[in-house]
């Protein structure tokens, strides 16, 4: 659209200059085009397709950095090891276990909190936002170790709160149980910016809806469940989706707490550790890759998943699943 | 007082009644949500206090850093109680002998006459001052060795934001001005690298990097920078949009190139957005923990903060008042960045449009 009014001004004025090297202003503007996005496709060819492709094709070695000139193409004998690696279903486990605990709290809490935050009763909604994001800024091994101390079973105020209301706090990091919940509750200080863009939907909600529901006698709950939940979908939508792909990269937090051991037990031995472990404490690459590849495709599966069934539940400003 | 202001107002009462209802149904409610807020931060508290009590001060589980008050007397340190006086009263006083049943204690206010006291003096509580150790930040400064970590993360914070913004920029440029062949799906795959899990794409790439001999360096934590990512480009992409396309089509006229239209028109109009990415960088290359954790692990001199937080807390893990001196060492600088500019951080959102 752009090219086409500026090759009309330019037809008319720069006529001679747009034909100099025998190119006309089209195919001008698209070398300039490519130019300008080559960085991305550079890197995107470096450092998304070539790893990935190659990550393939070492999965079908025995790669080994103890001996890199040694590499021998073994079939699916990496393939097959994954069902003889008892490590990997416990890390599996481990991970639905989280996935499980986590996903629901990841998807209702920045809604509950972004309603708090746009409810008309509320003063000073600027000051409470920010508040509510800032630990977001901060730094996950800081998070960590206070949550650590903060979660620990005798000098914690977590327990000692709980000891307020006359309940016995259990021993938070170190039960192969708990750990489940104190890892969700780690991750309450990464919610900030899911908040954030709930909240920013829930403020673009058109008021008109409400009036009209308000004047027809919807209750406040009946607005926000009917009104804004459904308007906010492709929020809760994009949420969702970044939830389940943080699952799939669950890293620093069970590896800093669990001390890279899966402490306690293996109950934080999860399935990105696994795939660590192989391919950087044994250098196993060729079975790191085998992992990272099975971890590619069921993330892709999911997602799709999570796509093809967002047409049911996911509000579409242009009308076309409303029918 | 309600009467009395509806004495004095043309207000019709059930008007003030019913805003008057809606004022304290408001501060219940801003209360109530001030209550969850306390509940969220509550772990901050905790850290700060803990920062800044030493471990005897940790020990005896006060909420506050207290220490026990003492007085001297005739070149002896006694211990502060608060004892019941004959009237009824508590004064604090310096115990001097304290025996079983009855002990003697001295009035700091008058120390000539010591005055015995019947009960038992381990009932008493101890009179206790606030007491902070803001020498634990010291201490935790020199042991990670703070000032070689902070320079260390802000030279790979701002080389690898230069390489953001530089190509970032470039690249939103071109998808948000040109035809290029092809533009829309280039899009959707450019975007779609956001839901690719980084450690399916490592293996291959340290490899790469180690033949090459940057592993132990910090470019495999820099140079990726120089080729656009997703999300600043999608952030940047969105910005230039709504730029007036009127300026580089009549810069087009007078015979400006695209680059040079790029520099002196897209670039000075779209600050805002670069702050963003700018500010957004330094606070991811702050708190990255997974790319030099792989890289550099060995590495020591090279540590950016996060990796130096996690290998000191683990070494320092029997003093809790070292660790959370040195989690709040880590995480100054982005909080005071975020508030300072809380206002960019919380616009990314709004220029993504996401919430369209």
């Amino acid at each position: 659209m752009i090219s086409q009014d500026v090759s009309q001004v330019e037809y008319v004025e720069k006529k001679p200059i747009g034909r100099i090297k025998g190119y006309s202003l089209e195919q001008r503007l698209q070398l300039w085009g490519w130019a300008f996005i080559s960085p991305w496709i550079i890197g995107f060819l470096l450092f998304i397709l070539f790893p990935m492709l190659a990550s393939f094709v070492i999965s079908f070695t025995d790669f080994n950095l103890m001996h890199p000139d040694d590499v021998k193409f073994v079939g699916l004998k990496n393939y097959i090891a994954l069902g003889s690696d008892p490590m990997l279903i416990t890390a599996t486990i481990a991970t639905l276990k989280f996935a499980l605990l986590a996903l629901p709290v990841a998807i209702m809490l920045p809604i509950f909190l972004a309603g708090l935050l746009n409810a008309s009763l509320l003063k000073g909604k600027r000051l409470f936002l920010t508040l509510f994001y800032m630990p977001y800024i901060v730094p996950v091994v800081s998070v960590v170790f206070i949550w650590q101390a903060y979660l620990n079973q005798e000098a914690g105020w977590f327990n000692r709160l709980l000891g307020l209301i006359g309940i016995q706090g259990p021993n938070w990091i170190n039960s192969v149980d708990f750990i489940y919940p104190a890892m969700v509750m780690i991750g309450l200080w990464g919610l900030g910016n899911a908040l954030l863009i709930t909240f920013a939907a829930m403020r673009g909600v058109p008021t008109e809806l409400f009036e009209a529901a308000r004047v027809d006698g919807a209750s406040a709950l009946t607005i926000f469940f009917k009104i804004i939940i459904p308007m906010i979908s492709p929020v809760i939508f994009y949420n969702l989706i970044l939830s389940v792909i943080g699952v799939f990269r669950y890293f620093e937090i069970p590896y800093i707490l669990g001390r890279g051991q899966g402490q306690p037990g293996n109950a934080t031995y999860f399935y990105s550790i696994h795939l660590y472990k192989n391919a950087f404490t044994y250098q196993e690459m060729g079975y790191g890759s085998t992992l990272a590849w099975v971890l590619f495709v069921i993330s892709l599966l999911v997602t799709v998943a999570l796509f093809l069934t967002s047409r049911y539940w996911v509000y579409n400003s242009t009308g076309d699943n409303q029918i | 007082m309600t009467s009395q202001i509806i004495e004095h107002s043309a207000m019709p009462s059930y008007v003030l009644a019913r805003n008057l209802r809606g004022f304290i149904a408001s501060s219940l409610f801003t209360m109530f949500v001030f209550m969850v807020l306390t509940a969220y931060l509550l772990p901050f508290l905790y850290m700060s206090l803990t920062a800044i009590k030493t471990a005897d001060q940790i020990s005896t589980g006060d909420i506050l850093p207290l220490s026990p008050v003492t007085f001297t007397y005739e070149g002896k340190e006694l211990p502060l109680y608060k004892v019941p006086d004959t009237d009824g009263t508590m004064q604090e006083r310096a115990l001097l002998t304290g025996r079983r049943n009855d002990s003697v204690f001295i009035d700091p206010l008058h120390p000539e006459t010591p005055i015995n006291w019947e009960g038992r003096w381990r009932n008493l509580e101890p009179v206790k001052r606030i007491d902070v150790h803001l020498e634990n930040f010291k201490a935790a400064s020199d042991g990670i060795n703070f000032p070689r970590l902070l320079t260390n993360t802000i030279m790979i914070a701002v080389s690898g934001m230069i390489g953001t913004l530089i190509s970032c920029s470039l690249v939103a440029y071109g998808f948000s001005r040109f035809p290029i062949p092809g533009k829309s799906i280039l899009f959707l795959i450019l975007v779609s690298t956001i839901i690719l899990p980084p450690i399916v794409t490592l293996i291959p790439t340290y490899i790469v990097f180690s033949k090459i001999g940057w592993t132990g360096t910090w470019l495999p934590l820099i140079v990726p920078h120089f080729f656009a990512n997703a999300y600043n480009v999608f952030l940047l992409r969105q910005f230039f949009m709504t730029i007036p396309k009127d300026l580089d089509e009549a810069a087009m006229i007078d015979g400006a190139n695209p680059f040079q239209i790029f520099l002196q028109i897209i670039i000075p109009q779209s600050l805002p957005a670069l702050v963003v990415v700018s500010l957004g960088h330094i606070v991811f290359a702050w708190n990255d923990f997974f790319n030099p954790f792989i890289y550099l692990l060995g590495e020591e001199d090279k540590w950016p903060i996060s990796i130096g937080i996690q290998q000191y807390n683990y070494i320092f893990g029997t003093q809790p008042n070292m660790v959370q001196a040195i989690s709040l060492l880590g995480l100054t600088l982005p909080v005071i960045l975020f508030f300072l500019a809380q206002r960019v951080f919380l616009q990314g959102v709004v220029i993504t449009g996401v919430e369209k």
